[in-house]
């Protein structure tokens, strides 16, 4: 009884808690990403003009987003099932967003970025216990232009 | 140092290649961190101790290509790579690769 009780509370925190958390984080990667549309992140190999260039260097980004107990719950339910996991699709394109949005603030005032990749990574704590995390790593070469 | 990942140096000549430069590092964090961790799996959201001990040893296997780098006398760094692999409970390895190259 009192283990289920102990669930139960788990599961609504999780709920409230990470609904949350998830809100408030789509918001401000909204914001960053509107506050940062001047500056594209391309996957080009080459930058769109190689005169005027006057510096370029490596910049990355990373983050390590958890998901939250209910999530986990839906998900281990619909591992009985079969179907898609839009818990953990949602916790994987935050991370991934977030990634990218640190990458550009490393950036500062170059034009562009190119020849972006993006590595995500789980973590994992034990064999036994997986902490359900995802780390997202985003780089690539960012090219700053000659003022005129 | 110049380091970037695309496969050429714009507005620049490679005058030597010195093959395969590479570092990497491997990280755990106290059980501090782990405990703060798994509290932060009830309630989901970013967990601020992982991103840093991430970004530490990433700067670190960099810090040791560049010294690789430099010991062969590259001034410049091609083609970066980066892989991340958890090999031990809690603990992960960043791996950081590239071609050094001198260039003028």
């Amino acid at each position: 009884m009192e283990q289920l009780i102990l669930f139960a509370v788990l599961v609504l925190l999780g709920y409230f808690f990470g609904r949350n958390a998830e809100r408030k984080h789509l918001q401000s990667i909204r914001e960053r990403e509107e506050a940062f549309r001047h500056l594209p992140a391309i996957m080009l190999k080459r930058p769109l003009d190689e005169h005027m260039i006057a510096e370029y260097r490596l910049v990355n980004g990373s983050a390590v987003i958890a998901i939250d107990y209910f999530k986990r719950l839906v998900a281990s339910l619909v591992n009985l099932f079969g179907g898609s996991m839009i818990s953990y699709e949602s916790l994987v394109d935050r991370a991934r967003r977030e990634a990218i949005l640190r990458m550009k603030e490393d950036a500062g005032d170059a034009s562009e970025i190119i020849n972006i990749r993006i590595e995500t990574s789980a973590i994992s704590k034990s064999a036994q216990q997986s902490v359900g995390a995802v780390e997202v790593l985003a780089y690539g070469t960012a090219i700053y232009r000659k003022q005129v | 140092m110049l380091i970037t990942n695309i496969e050429y140096l714009p507005g620049k000549e490679i005058k030597e290649h010195y093959g395969v430069v590479s570092g990497s590092s491997v990280r755990a964090k106290h059980v501090g961190r782990d405990i703060a961790a798994s509290f932060k799996n009830i309630f989901g959201g970013e967990l601020k101790g992982y991103t840093e001990l991430l970004s530490e040893s990433r700067d670190e296997a960099m810090g040791r290509m560049v010294a690789q780098a430099e010991s062969l006398g590259a001034n410049a760094i091609l083609n970066v790579r980066f892989s991340t692999s958890s090999v031990a409970a809690g603990a992960a390895e960043l791996y950081v690769y590239g071609t050094a190259v001198k260039a003028e």
